[in-house]
């Protein structure tokens, strides 16, 4: 509606992660551990979840990672700046593990992927619904979710709610369980994401929601058990 | 309002494509008519907002200060190296 300011706040954002990226360059040529500290913290874990895509166990993953920070940081030296330094180096960690993957006969990274799309998974149980001959309300709520306005902060928050969210991350298909962490844990955006594990709009969507889905309904499961 | 009105159970499957922004225009319309008149698909929608946030706070747990460590060492000793 307002392009014009758009593109005005478009560029200082861009501005902004352009002048960061310089900070970060900078302290990595000269050798600052705060800054390589810094990234680790950031980008490591992703970095993990990546690998773990593209290679059979954690341990080929974990040193994948390891070599990409080498290379890092003997290649910061040529880094120009023609893509973010958070591209640039996902893509080094991504050529790296598709070597180590194709080495160990695991080339195809989403081989899990095309039953991971499929339909017929639905985000709700369908006994949760009427049926579609229901003079009610055809396909409506037959057991609808409860609004968790008034549950209280502090249950929302508990302990066993966060761990109750880990677990059922950790039970997701490989694909479903990387895409969520990498959007709603590590905050990358949807292009991001399909860049790094060379997937589709549609189906970095179509995990999002399957995975989202099944995370909603274990913290349903969890707040109601209280 | 709309020829064909979405049932609760269609409008979870489109929840994701909503908040990514992802439904076209007459899609995202019938959509935003249903949550308008249907509390408990409202829930559903705040439930899954609720989720995203929460799975957020999963962030500040992940990498442990001992498991930075190693990495850092690696780091000094690359720099002592005098960088590859």
């Amino acid at each position: 509606m307002y392009p014009l300011e758009g593109a005005v706040t478009d560029a200082a954002e861009a501005e902004a992660a352009a002048a960061e990226d310089r900070r970060l360059v900078a302290g990595l040529r000269d050798g600052d551990d705060a800054v390589y500290a810094e990234l680790l913290r950031r980008w490591h874990p992703a970095m993990l979840r990546v690998a773990r895509m593209y290679v059979r166990d954690r341990a080929t993953a974990e040193e994948v990672v390891q070599e990409t920070w080498l290379a890092v940081l003997q290649g910061i030296g040529r880094f120009e700046g023609r893509s973010s330094l958070k591209t640039w180096v996902f893509r080094i960690l991504t050529n790296r593990a598709k070597t180590r993957g194709g080495r160990e006969a695991r080339s195809v990274p989403f081989s899990a992927l095309g039953g991971e799309t499929e339909a017929g998974e639905p985000a709700v149980p369908e006994e949760r619904f009427l049926s579609a001959e229901d003079p009610r309300a055809p396909h409506g709520w037959a057991t609808p979710p409860r609004s968790w306005a008034r549950v209280p902060e502090e249950r929302l928050e508990a302990r066993e709610t966060i761990d109750c969210i880990r677990m059922a991350i950790a039970d997701l298909p490989d694909a479903q369980r990387t895409v969520i962490a990498l959007r709603d844990i590590d905050g990358w955006s949807a292009a991001e994401v399909c860049d790094a594990l060379e997937i589709t709009d549609a189906n970095q969507r179509v995990l999002l929601h399957r995975a989202r889905s099944k995370v909603r309904l274990a913290c349903e499961a969890e707040l109601e058990a209280a | 309002m709309n020829a064909i009105a979405l049932s609760c159970q269609e409008l979870v499957e489109l929840v994701t494509d909503y908040l990514e922004d992802a439904l076209p225009a007459p899609e995202r319309a019938r959509f935003d008519g249903h949550i308008a008149g249907c509390e408990h698909c409202t829930a559903y929608l705040e439930q899954m907002r609720t989720t995203i946030t929460l799975t957020g706070r999963l962030r500040a747990e992940e990498l442990a200060p001992e498991s930075v460590e190693p990495l850092l060492e690696a780091f000094r000793d690359w720099r002592r190296g005098g960088r590859g």
